[in-house]
């Protein structure tokens, strides 16, 4: 009675691996859905989420840091020296952001360079939040030193420190920096796309 | 391209090719102004700072295009021997330096964090002296800073004018 059972399970899985074999799935059937494909995403969702993935990038939470010290590089490193925001977010007293950092990137020291560079205020601190989260400070009055969305689309199109981003320069051993995964004109045109669709920040 | 400056209040016309040389190599290498130093050439170190109309500016790494126009102060023109800046007076006075390399950049910094702060706590000192001494003066520096600070405090109360 036992050795029939065990023929009788060795059969089974002998038939089983048989016809797993024979089955070839069609290509089809795995096609993978990029999220900005998503058939739930709105034309807004999806300019969002290119919109954030430049935001999100260390180029820009960089200078928006949880904490009074400036980060530095794709790591987000601590900036050297003991470096902080200040009273006004321009460095200390004497030794301020302009001691080193001019309008422009120096293309033989390395130190990258844009007019009013500068820490984002303390309230508009991004460093540690997720990219809805980001979205729903940058939009907040209370967080986001009163701005208006008019403000705030002049500010992520228009402002030379932002748009800095996509001009990084080289570092101080004449490495190009890296830039954000969205080109500059398709990260303006999803900026600009998300604010005429009325800046609605998906559901998480 | 001409630049026109004000270097330890005279005036200077340079002209190069490149607007982005550093403006420390036309102190030192055009002008022959030695006493800023180059150290790491990246606006790290501090040896080559200066003031730019009166702010500290690590001139390694300014182009000098950005000094067209301006009024800029080196080491040379902060004090002579004759006459030293209270900062320089200070650094004689509690023997700052080692190898000295370093020091020309660090008496600038001072002396422009004076001007914005003229009685700085250690911790303003820490804050805004950032420069870098592979010698190790931090310690007679921050004595030195303290009595520059007195230095310049006493100098400006016997400069006021009296109303009697």
């Amino acid at each position: 009675m036992k050795t029939k059972s065990y023929i009788l399970i060795l059969f089974l899985l002998m038939a089983g691996f048989v016809l797993a074999s024979m089955y070839t799935p069609s290509e089809s059937d795995y096609v993978s859905v990029p999220p900005s494909k998503k058939n739930s995403e709105t034309p807004s969702d999806v300019a969002f989420h290119k919109m954030m993935d430049v935001l999100t990038h260390p180029r820009c939470v960089n200078c928006h840091p949880n904490d009074h010290v400036p980060k530095q590089g794709i790591e987000g490193d601590p900036h050297d020296f003991g470096m902080s925001r200040g009273e006004n977010n321009l460095g200390f007293e004497a030794t301020k952001c302009t001691t080193c950092h001019q309008t422009e990137n120096n293309p033989y020291s390395g130190v990258p360079g844009a007019p009013h560079w500068s820490l984002a205020p303390h309230s508009m601190q991004w460093q540690g939040l997720d990219r809805f989260e980001i979205a729903a400070s940058m939009m907040d009055t209370e967080r986001n030193g009163g701005r208006t969305p008019e403000d705030i689309l002049h500010h992520l199109t228009e402002d030379k420190l932002v748009l800095w981003a996509f001009h990084p320069g080289v570092d101080a051993k004449g490495e190009p920096r890296e830039v954000p995964p969205v080109s500059k004109e398709d990260y303006i045109k999803a900026v600009e796309a998300w604010f005429e669709n009325g800046h609605v920040i998906p559901s998480n | 391209m001409k630049i026109s400056m004000q270097i330890n209040g005279q005036s200077h016309v340079v002209e190069l090719t490149d607007e982005y040389t550093p403006l420390l190599w036309v102190i030192r290498d055009m002008l022959g102004l030695k006493g800023t130093k180059f150290g790491c050439g990246k606006a790290a170190c501090g040896a080559c700072t200066l003031h730019v109309d009166g702010e500290a500016v690590r001139s390694c790494s300014y182009p000098v295009k950005f000094a067209d126009g301006k009024e800029i102060t080196t080491i040379e023109g902060l004090g002579d021997a004759t006459n030293p800046h209270p900062v320089q007076q200070a650094w004689i006075e509690e023997i700052v330096p080692q190898c000295g390399y370093c020091q020309p950049g660090f008496m600038m910094a001072t002396a422009a964090l004076l001007d914005k702060i003229p009685n700085p706590t250690d911790e303003e000192i820490d804050d805004n002296i950032i420069n870098v001494c592979r010698c190790g003066t931090y310690y007679r520096m921050r004595k030195a800073i303290h009595l520059a600070a007195e230095k310049q405090s006493a100098l400006k109360t016997t400069n006021e004018p009296t109303n009697s």
